[in-house]
């Protein structure tokens, strides 16, 4: 015979009631029409977003003062494959960046011709999904500049970053829309704390796109595709982490 | 007011006490704080760790974490560290900062929280910036909430405070209005506890940084915004438990009707 202290009913009552609810809220979680409805949220924070602010409106700029004394890694700190190994090697002499897609002339740029062009320096903070900031200096191409030498045509609507690295095969890609690639803090970076671009913060060349959430900072960026419509990139959400965890495209918040 | 309220009420009357928006907006709000509070326990367990400033990351020394080592769970503010295996930082084998029955979504899932966070945020901005706009131009919180200078005196406060710290609450026509405490704590919660998290809350938006460079001045910077919209959203956990707790002791059918329908039935006035 069990003795049911009062204790151990109220116990186990909390307890299948806890479960009970743990399980319904995840069925409610997982539910594919609750994620639709919840999406909404999404778009009406970019709108929102996009009305209270300039296209323009730019990042705080810190000073050196501010930046933080190491600057974290995080994601994929070496692409690891046998193309990029020989790139490290050659000190990416043979590397090139590739601008195609909806463009009127596309381009393979060596990362000396990069550097031959107009830079901007800019101290800002980097914000992780996660919730970590961390303040660094960067040197690059204005985003602008590169997509002005391709010649932009009509039609495009966004720009897709193709990088190096992959998640277990999966290669990793980032998306904008040409509001954010046209703005002035956007730069593919080559430099970084007054260095080079190291391979762990995405050699040779990193995407800032500074309004948003780190996992847009697209690195070991391989390739600029102008494009239509994300559809039929990857998986069709806008970017690696957008497919495979379902992260929010836009991610000014 | 247009309370269909008699000459002069006594213990036992049934009293027309909160109006619709009042009560419309009480629930939408408990839902939307609830769901808040719950994804933001999710966010939070990506990274358990608080910083003050414009950065703060792994390299720098966080001022609250809340972690496991092994199988044993801390939560750590400065120097101090607590244990807390079983209920924070590792229970039931699962190493996360605040324990799945507390979370949406139980298990680790950042972008479902984020997405239910921001979806719900606007169901706390939107229906609570109309809340404010009805209570200003009904005078709701000039007549209802607006506290006056006798009950501000620290007589009349402390009188208060001892009276709910022996559980002997308002009667009869007194009961009718809100009492200081009352008063206080839910100006505390609307006019303060509310905008702050929706500010600190859009300061750590790197977007909103640059349409209002002015957030990250208010609140000394993104990790500073952190910190304070966590200890708001703690505030804010304390606010509802002794909610709970006065809504139990108060008589929660009562205080459930005039909540669901608007009508309080006036305690009994007792001999003191």
């Amino acid at each position: 015979m069990t003795i049911l202290t009062r204790r151990r009913l109220i116990g186990s009552i909390g307890a299948s009631a806890g479960g009970l609810l743990l399980s319904g809220c995840d069925r409610i979680v997982a539910s594919p029409a609750v994620r639709h409805v919840l999406g909404a949220g999404e778009s009406l924070t970019m709108g929102s977003q996009r009305l209270l602010s300039n296209r323009s409106a730019l990042a705080r700029e810190f000073s050196a003062l501010d930046m933080s004394p190491v600057f974290r890694t995080n994601g994929n700190t070496n692409p690891d494959t046998d193309d990029y190994d020989s790139h490290i090697a050659e000190g990416f002499a043979n590397w090139r960046l590739i601008v195609d897609g909806l463009v009127r002339r596309p381009l393979s740029l060596s990362l000396a011709q990069i550097r031959a062009m107009p830079h901007r320096t800019q101290i800002t903070r980097h914000d992780c999904v996660e919730g970590w900031s961390a303040i660094g200096k960067w040197t690059g191409l204005p985003l602008k500049l590169a997509l002005d030498a391709a010649g932009v045509l009509a039609a495009a609507r966004y720009v897709v970053f193709h990088c190096a690295d992959d998640f277990d095969g999966d290669p990793y890609y980032e998306s904008i829309d040409l509001i954010d690639a046209y703005h002035p803090q956007s730069i593919l970076a080559w430099g970084m704390n007054d260095q080079l671009l190291g391979v762990g913060h995405g050699a040779p060349l990193r995407l800032r796109v500074e309004r948003q959430l780190g996992y847009k900072q697209a690195k070991y960026v391989m390739r600029v595709e102008l494009v239509a419509s994300l559809d039929k990139i990857g998986g069709g959400k806008g970017g690696y982490w957008e497919d495979s965890a379902g992260y929010q495209w836009y991610a000014g918040i | 007011m247009s309370d269909p309220v008699p000459a002069r009420p006594t213990g036992g009357d049934l009293i027309y006490r909160q109006r619709r928006p009042v009560r419309l907006w009480h629930w939408i709000n408990a839902l939307s704080v609830i769901v808040m509070l719950m994804s933001g326990l999710m966010i939070f367990n990506a990274h358990p760790q608080l910083y003050w400033g414009q950065y703060g990351a792994n390299h720098e020394t966080p001022w609250l974490a809340i972690g496991s080592t092994g199988a044993s769970g801390f939560l750590r503010i400065g120097a101090v560290t607590v244990p807390t295996t079983g209920v924070l930082g590792i229970s039931h084998g699962v190493a996360l900062a605040f324990p799945p029955l507390l979370t949406i979504p139980s298990g680790y899932d950042l972008a479902a929280a984020r997405q239910w966070h921001f979806a719900f945020a606007w169901l706390l901005v939107i229906p609570g910036l109309l809340f404010w706009l009805w209570g200003l131009a009904s005078r709701h919180f000039q007549h209802d909430l607006a506290p006056t200078p006798a009950e501000l005196h620290p007589r009349h406060l402390w009188q208060d405070i001892t009276d709910h710290a022996r559980l002997r609450f308002h009667t009869g026509e007194a009961a009718r209005r809100y009492n200081i405490l009352q008063k206080l704590s839910y100006i505390g919660i609307i006019f303060g506890l509310l905008p702050a998290m929706v500010l600190t809350g859009l300061t750590m938006s790197p977007g909103m940084d640059a349409a209002w460079p002015w957030l990250l001045d208010v609140f000394g910077g993104r990790q500073s915004a952190r910190s304070i919209h966590f200890i708001c959203a703690a505030l804010i956990v304390g606010f509802i438990v002794v909610h709970l707790l006065m809504v139990l002791l108060a008589g929660p059918f009562n205080e459930l009707r005039s909540m669901i329908t608007g009508w309080y039935r006036l305690p009994q006035e007792k001999a003191r």
